[in-house]
Protein backbone atom coordinates (compact mmCIF):
# COMPACT_ATOMS: atom_id res chain seq x y z
CA UNK A 1 0.00 0.00 0.00
CA UNK A 2 0.90 3.62 -0.46
CA UNK A 3 1.24 5.85 1.96
CA UNK A 4 2.49 9.20 2.81
CA UNK A 5 5.05 9.59 5.83
CA UNK A 6 5.98 13.12 6.44
CA UNK A 7 5.42 14.58 2.90
CA UNK A 8 7.01 11.56 1.22
CA UNK A 9 5.29 8.95 -0.65
CA UNK A 10 6.39 5.15 0.46
CA UNK A 11 5.39 2.05 -0.02
CA UNK A 12 4.81 -0.31 3.27
CA UNK A 13 3.63 -3.96 3.57
CA UNK A 14 0.17 -4.54 4.22
CA UNK A 15 -1.92 -4.50 7.37
CA UNK A 16 1.32 -3.28 9.39
CA UNK A 17 0.36 -1.00 12.50
CA UNK A 18 2.04 2.29 13.67
CA UNK A 19 3.95 0.48 16.66
CA UNK A 20 5.70 -1.80 13.75
CA UNK A 21 5.89 1.19 11.23
CA UNK A 22 7.58 2.98 14.14
CA UNK A 23 10.26 0.11 14.56
CA UNK A 24 10.81 -0.51 11.02
CA UNK A 25 12.16 3.10 10.49
CA UNK A 26 14.16 2.23 13.52
CA UNK A 27 12.09 5.36 15.68
CA UNK A 28 12.00 4.93 19.70
CA UNK A 29 8.23 5.64 20.25
CA UNK A 30 8.86 7.55 23.04
CA UNK A 31 10.70 10.03 21.12
CA UNK A 32 7.95 10.59 18.53
CA UNK A 33 4.36 11.73 18.17
CA UNK A 34 2.19 10.32 15.42
CA UNK A 35 -0.72 11.78 13.36
CA UNK A 36 -2.47 9.59 11.15
CA UNK A 37 -4.85 11.92 8.52
CA UNK A 38 -4.23 14.90 10.96
CA UNK A 39 -5.26 13.21 13.92
CA UNK A 40 -3.17 12.32 17.28
CA UNK A 41 -2.63 9.01 17.52
CA UNK A 42 -2.15 8.37 21.06
CA UNK A 43 1.10 6.28 22.05
CA UNK A 44 -0.89 4.00 24.12
CA UNK A 45 -2.90 2.73 21.08
CA UNK A 46 0.11 2.64 18.33
CA UNK A 47 0.26 -1.16 18.40
CA UNK A 48 -3.20 -1.48 17.85
CA UNK A 49 -3.30 1.72 15.21
CA UNK A 50 -3.35 0.17 11.78
CA UNK A 51 -1.54 1.80 9.05
CA UNK A 52 -3.91 2.21 5.88
CA UNK A 53 -3.52 2.36 2.24
CA UNK A 54 -3.74 6.45 1.29
CA UNK A 55 -2.84 7.34 4.99
CA UNK A 56 -1.10 10.79 5.62
CA UNK A 57 1.11 9.76 8.13
CA UNK A 58 2.89 12.54 10.33
CA UNK A 59 5.77 11.37 12.59
CA UNK A 60 7.46 14.54 14.63
CA UNK A 61 10.18 14.18 17.25
CA UNK A 62 11.54 17.94 19.02
CA UNK A 63 14.16 19.64 17.80
CA UNK A 64 16.15 23.25 19.24
CA UNK A 65 13.82 25.67 18.57
CA UNK A 66 12.77 29.48 20.50
CA UNK B 1 18.06 37.59 45.78
CA UNK B 2 15.07 39.21 43.72
CA UNK B 3 14.28 36.15 41.88
CA UNK B 4 12.23 34.98 44.57
CA UNK B 5 9.17 32.00 43.92
CA UNK B 6 6.46 32.90 41.25
CA UNK B 7 3.74 31.09 39.60
CA UNK B 8 2.91 30.73 35.85
CA UNK B 9 -0.39 28.79 35.83
CA UNK B 10 0.07 25.85 37.92
CA UNK B 11 3.65 26.12 37.37
CA UNK B 12 6.50 27.68 40.16
CA UNK B 13 9.75 28.82 39.17
CA UNK B 14 12.48 31.19 41.06
CA UNK B 15 14.55 31.95 37.74
CA UNK B 16 12.47 34.29 35.67
CA UNK B 17 14.79 33.76 32.62
CA UNK B 18 12.95 31.30 30.20
CA UNK B 19 15.63 29.86 27.15
CA UNK B 20 15.34 28.69 23.73
CA UNK B 21 17.31 25.75 22.48
CA UNK B 22 17.82 26.70 19.06
CA UNK B 23 20.62 27.70 16.69
CA UNK B 24 23.39 26.63 19.22
CA UNK B 25 26.87 25.30 17.80
CA UNK B 26 26.38 22.37 18.95
CA UNK B 27 24.48 20.73 21.44
CA UNK B 28 27.25 20.44 23.72
CA UNK B 29 27.19 24.31 23.29
CA UNK B 30 23.49 24.39 24.22
CA UNK B 31 23.40 22.53 27.70
CA UNK B 32 26.46 24.75 28.68
CA UNK B 33 24.71 27.56 28.09
CA UNK B 34 21.33 27.04 29.43
CA UNK B 35 23.47 25.79 32.70
CA UNK B 36 25.19 29.14 32.89
CA UNK B 37 21.87 30.69 32.20
CA UNK B 38 20.05 29.45 35.33
CA UNK B 39 17.44 28.30 33.88
CA UNK B 40 14.16 26.18 34.47
CA UNK B 41 12.61 26.26 31.53
CA UNK B 42 13.49 25.50 28.19
CA UNK B 43 11.32 25.68 25.03
CA UNK B 44 11.77 23.19 21.67
CA UNK B 45 10.06 23.37 18.74
CA UNK B 46 8.10 20.40 17.12
CA UNK B 47 9.14 18.92 13.91
CA UNK B 48 8.83 15.43 11.42
CA UNK B 49 11.37 13.76 12.23
CA UNK B 50 14.49 13.03 10.65
CA UNK B 51 15.30 9.47 9.16
CA UNK B 52 18.29 7.95 9.52
CA UNK B 53 19.89 7.98 5.53
CA UNK B 54 20.55 4.60 3.56
CA UNK B 55 23.24 2.89 5.39
CA UNK B 56 23.83 6.10 7.65
CA UNK B 57 23.23 6.90 11.32
CA UNK B 58 20.15 9.12 12.62
CA UNK B 59 21.34 12.30 13.76
CA UNK B 60 20.94 13.07 17.54
CA UNK B 61 18.08 14.20 18.98
CA UNK B 62 17.85 17.07 21.46
CA UNK B 63 16.19 14.74 23.46
CA UNK B 64 19.48 12.91 24.23
CA UNK B 65 21.02 15.98 25.58
CA UNK B 66 18.04 17.42 27.93
CA UNK B 67 18.15 16.76 31.32
CA UNK B 68 14.69 16.11 31.93
CA UNK B 69 14.68 15.85 35.44
CA UNK B 70 16.22 19.66 35.48
CA UNK B 71 14.35 21.28 33.13
CA UNK B 72 10.61 21.97 32.84
CA UNK B 73 10.37 22.12 28.92
CA UNK B 74 8.00 24.72 27.16
CA UNK B 75 7.04 23.17 23.46
CA UNK B 76 6.27 25.84 21.28
CA UNK B 77 4.25 26.25 18.14
CA UNK B 78 6.97 28.05 16.12
CA UNK B 79 6.79 28.01 12.60
CA UNK B 80 2.86 27.43 12.38
CA UNK B 81 1.12 30.17 10.36
CA UNK B 82 -2.31 29.07 10.83
CA UNK B 83 -3.99 28.39 14.20
CA UNK B 84 -4.90 24.98 13.06
CA UNK B 85 -1.33 24.19 12.62
CA UNK B 86 -0.39 25.50 15.88
CA UNK B 87 -3.44 23.17 17.81
CA UNK B 88 -1.87 20.17 15.81
CA UNK B 89 1.76 21.32 17.22
CA UNK B 90 0.55 22.03 20.54
CA UNK B 91 -1.40 18.55 21.39
CA UNK B 92 1.71 16.40 19.41
CA UNK B 93 3.90 18.25 21.99
CA UNK B 94 1.64 17.15 24.91
CA UNK B 95 1.79 13.86 23.71
CA UNK B 96 5.65 13.57 23.58
CA UNK B 97 5.99 15.27 26.79
CA UNK B 98 3.33 13.08 28.55
CA UNK B 99 5.19 10.26 27.48
CA UNK B 100 8.78 11.64 28.54
CA UNK B 101 7.05 12.19 31.90
CA UNK B 102 8.10 16.06 31.86
CA UNK B 103 6.12 18.80 33.35
CA UNK B 104 5.92 20.55 30.51
CA UNK B 105 3.09 18.62 29.00
CA UNK B 106 0.42 20.86 30.78
CA UNK B 107 1.78 23.93 28.66
CA UNK B 108 2.30 25.27 25.48
CA UNK B 109 3.81 28.56 23.92
CA UNK B 110 1.32 29.15 21.04
CA UNK B 111 2.86 30.85 18.13
CA UNK B 112 0.85 31.83 15.12
CA UNK B 113 3.24 33.60 12.62
CA UNK B 114 1.98 35.92 9.58
CA UNK B 115 4.57 36.67 7.96
CA UNK B 116 8.15 35.06 7.10
CA UNK B 117 10.03 38.02 6.74
CA UNK B 118 8.83 39.60 10.04
CA UNK B 119 7.90 36.95 11.76
CA UNK B 120 5.26 39.11 13.34
CA UNK B 121 2.55 36.96 14.99
CA UNK B 122 -1.08 36.84 13.63
CA UNK B 123 -2.81 37.68 16.37
CA UNK B 124 -6.22 36.84 15.21
CA UNK B 125 -4.76 33.01 14.30
CA UNK B 126 -2.94 33.49 17.86
CA UNK B 127 -6.25 34.31 19.41
CA UNK B 128 -8.17 31.58 17.85
CA UNK B 129 -5.33 28.71 18.98
CA UNK B 130 -5.64 29.83 22.47
CA UNK B 131 -9.24 29.29 23.09
CA UNK B 132 -9.28 26.02 20.93
CA UNK B 133 -6.12 24.97 23.31
CA UNK B 134 -7.48 26.10 26.25
CA UNK B 135 -10.85 24.46 25.82
CA UNK B 136 -8.30 21.42 25.27
CA UNK B 137 -6.75 21.87 28.55
CA UNK B 138 -3.82 23.01 28.21
CA UNK B 139 -2.27 26.19 30.17
CA UNK B 140 -1.37 28.71 27.01
CA UNK B 141 1.17 31.41 26.79
CA UNK B 142 0.18 33.32 24.18
CA UNK B 143 2.97 34.50 21.94
CA UNK B 144 1.77 38.14 20.56
CA UNK B 145 2.39 41.37 19.58
CA UNK B 146 3.08 44.54 21.94
CA UNK B 147 -0.21 45.53 21.95
CA UNK B 148 -2.36 45.84 24.85
CA UNK B 149 -5.55 45.50 23.37
CA UNK B 150 -4.53 42.34 21.95
CA UNK B 151 -2.86 41.18 24.90
CA UNK B 152 -6.14 42.14 26.71
CA UNK B 153 -7.91 39.34 24.24
CA UNK B 154 -5.93 36.95 24.98
CA UNK B 155 -6.36 36.87 28.60
CA UNK B 156 -9.62 37.35 28.47
CA UNK B 157 -9.29 33.73 25.93
CA UNK B 158 -8.08 32.32 28.73
CA UNK B 159 -4.22 32.38 28.10
CA UNK B 160 -2.39 31.56 31.72
CA UNK B 161 0.27 34.00 30.46
CA UNK B 162 0.73 36.66 28.01
CA UNK B 163 3.88 37.03 25.82
CA UNK B 164 4.67 40.38 24.02
CA UNK B 165 7.51 40.30 22.09
CA UNK B 166 10.23 42.69 22.27
CA UNK B 167 11.07 43.26 18.83
CA UNK B 168 10.99 40.51 16.04
CA UNK B 169 12.18 37.22 16.77
CA UNK B 170 16.34 36.94 16.14
CA UNK B 171 16.32 40.46 15.27
CA UNK B 172 18.19 41.65 18.36
CA UNK B 173 16.47 44.76 18.15
CA UNK B 174 15.63 44.84 22.16
CA UNK B 175 12.59 46.18 23.70
CA UNK B 176 11.26 48.91 20.68
CA UNK B 177 8.39 50.00 22.39
CA UNK B 178 8.60 50.14 26.24
CA UNK B 179 5.54 52.04 26.35
CA UNK B 180 3.53 49.53 24.93
CA UNK B 181 4.85 46.94 27.18
CA UNK B 182 4.36 48.54 30.10
CA UNK B 183 0.58 49.00 28.99
CA UNK B 184 0.31 45.29 28.15
CA UNK B 185 1.28 45.21 31.74
CA UNK B 186 -0.82 47.49 33.17
CA UNK B 187 -3.57 46.03 31.33
CA UNK B 188 -2.88 42.53 32.20
CA UNK B 189 -2.37 43.12 35.83
CA UNK B 190 -4.95 45.26 36.55
CA UNK B 191 -6.82 43.68 39.63
CA UNK B 192 -4.60 40.62 38.98
CA UNK B 193 -1.18 41.82 39.79
CA UNK B 194 0.16 38.24 39.90
CA UNK B 195 -0.82 37.48 36.51
CA UNK B 196 2.59 36.29 34.59
CA UNK B 197 3.54 38.35 31.73
CA UNK B 198 6.81 37.20 29.91
CA UNK B 199 8.60 39.42 27.32
CA UNK B 200 9.32 37.44 24.27
CA UNK B 201 11.81 38.07 21.49
CA UNK B 202 13.94 40.20 20.04
CA UNK B 203 16.30 40.58 23.17
CA UNK B 204 19.67 41.00 21.62
CA UNK B 205 21.93 41.85 24.94
CA UNK B 206 21.91 42.13 28.23
CA UNK B 207 20.84 45.49 29.08
CA UNK B 208 17.16 44.54 26.68
CA UNK B 209 16.59 41.95 29.79
CA UNK B 210 16.88 44.67 31.94
CA UNK B 211 15.09 46.68 30.55
CA UNK B 212 12.03 44.49 29.99
CA UNK B 213 11.93 43.63 33.68
CA UNK B 214 12.55 47.67 35.13
CA UNK B 215 9.11 47.74 33.66
CA UNK B 216 7.74 44.97 35.35
CA UNK B 217 7.60 42.28 33.03
CA UNK B 218 7.53 38.77 35.28
CA UNK B 219 10.21 37.16 33.19
CA UNK B 220 12.02 37.34 29.78
CA UNK B 221 12.12 34.30 26.87
CA UNK B 222 15.19 34.91 24.46
CA UNK B 223 17.11 32.40 22.72
CA UNK B 224 19.29 33.66 19.83
CA UNK B 225 20.80 36.54 22.00
CA UNK B 226 22.62 33.77 23.81
CA UNK B 227 22.89 31.35 21.22
CA UNK B 228 24.23 33.69 18.60
CA UNK B 229 26.50 35.79 20.82
CA UNK B 230 30.29 34.89 20.17
CA UNK B 231 30.57 33.37 23.98
CA UNK B 232 27.09 32.49 24.65
CA UNK B 233 28.44 30.80 28.30
CA UNK B 234 29.37 34.29 29.03
CA UNK B 235 26.28 35.63 27.06
CA UNK B 236 24.10 33.16 29.39
CA UNK B 237 25.62 34.73 32.91
CA UNK B 238 24.88 38.51 31.80
CA UNK B 239 21.67 37.64 30.66
CA UNK B 240 21.05 36.41 34.14
CA UNK B 241 22.57 39.10 35.61
CA UNK B 242 21.00 41.35 33.75
CA UNK B 243 17.47 39.39 34.85
CA UNK B 244 18.57 40.21 38.59
CA UNK B 245 19.20 43.65 38.45
CA UNK B 246 16.18 44.63 36.11
CA UNK B 247 14.42 42.80 38.46
CA UNK B 248 15.89 44.36 42.02
CA UNK B 249 15.18 47.46 40.10
CA UNK B 250 11.53 47.52 39.89
CA UNK B 251 11.01 45.99 42.98
CA UNK B 252 13.39 49.15 44.31
CA UNK B 253 10.73 51.78 42.32
CA UNK B 254 12.95 54.12 39.90
CA UNK B 255 13.15 58.24 40.66
CA UNK B 256 10.95 60.15 38.26
CA UNK B 257 12.54 61.68 35.27
CA UNK B 258 13.33 65.14 35.55
CA UNK B 259 13.93 67.94 33.42
CA UNK B 260 16.89 69.60 35.17
CA UNK B 261 19.24 68.39 37.41
CA UNK B 262 18.95 67.98 41.08
CA UNK B 263 22.42 67.79 43.20
CA UNK B 264 23.48 65.19 44.99
CA UNK B 265 25.95 66.69 47.60
CA UNK B 266 24.63 69.83 49.49
CA UNK B 267 24.14 72.81 47.77
CA UNK B 268 25.73 75.10 51.04
CA UNK B 269 28.97 75.19 51.96
CA UNK B 270 30.96 75.49 48.84
CA UNK B 271 34.20 77.08 48.41
CA UNK B 272 33.84 79.28 46.07
CA UNK B 273 36.39 81.82 43.82
CA UNK B 274 35.11 84.28 41.86
CA UNK B 275 33.93 82.15 38.70
CA UNK B 276 30.33 82.15 38.88
CA UNK B 277 27.66 79.80 37.02
CA UNK B 278 25.53 81.13 34.03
Amino acid sequence: MQVTINGKNQTLTDGITVAELLAQLDLQPIRVAVEVNEDLVPRKTFAETPVRDGDQIEIVTFVGGG
Amino acid sequence: MASNRYRVGSFEFTSRLFVGTGKYADFQAMKDALAASGCQVVTVAVRRDVMAPEGGTKPDNILEHLDLTRYTVLPNTAGCFSAKDAVRSAKLSRELLEGLDNPGAKWVKVEVLADKKTLLPDVVGTLEATRELVDAGLEVLAYTNDDPIAAKQLKDAGATSVMPLGSPIGSGQGILNPANISLCLEYLKEDDPDYPVIVDAGVGTASDVTVAMEIGADGVLLNTGIAGAREPVQMARAMAHALEAGRLAYLSGRIPRKRYASASSPTDGVIASAARPL
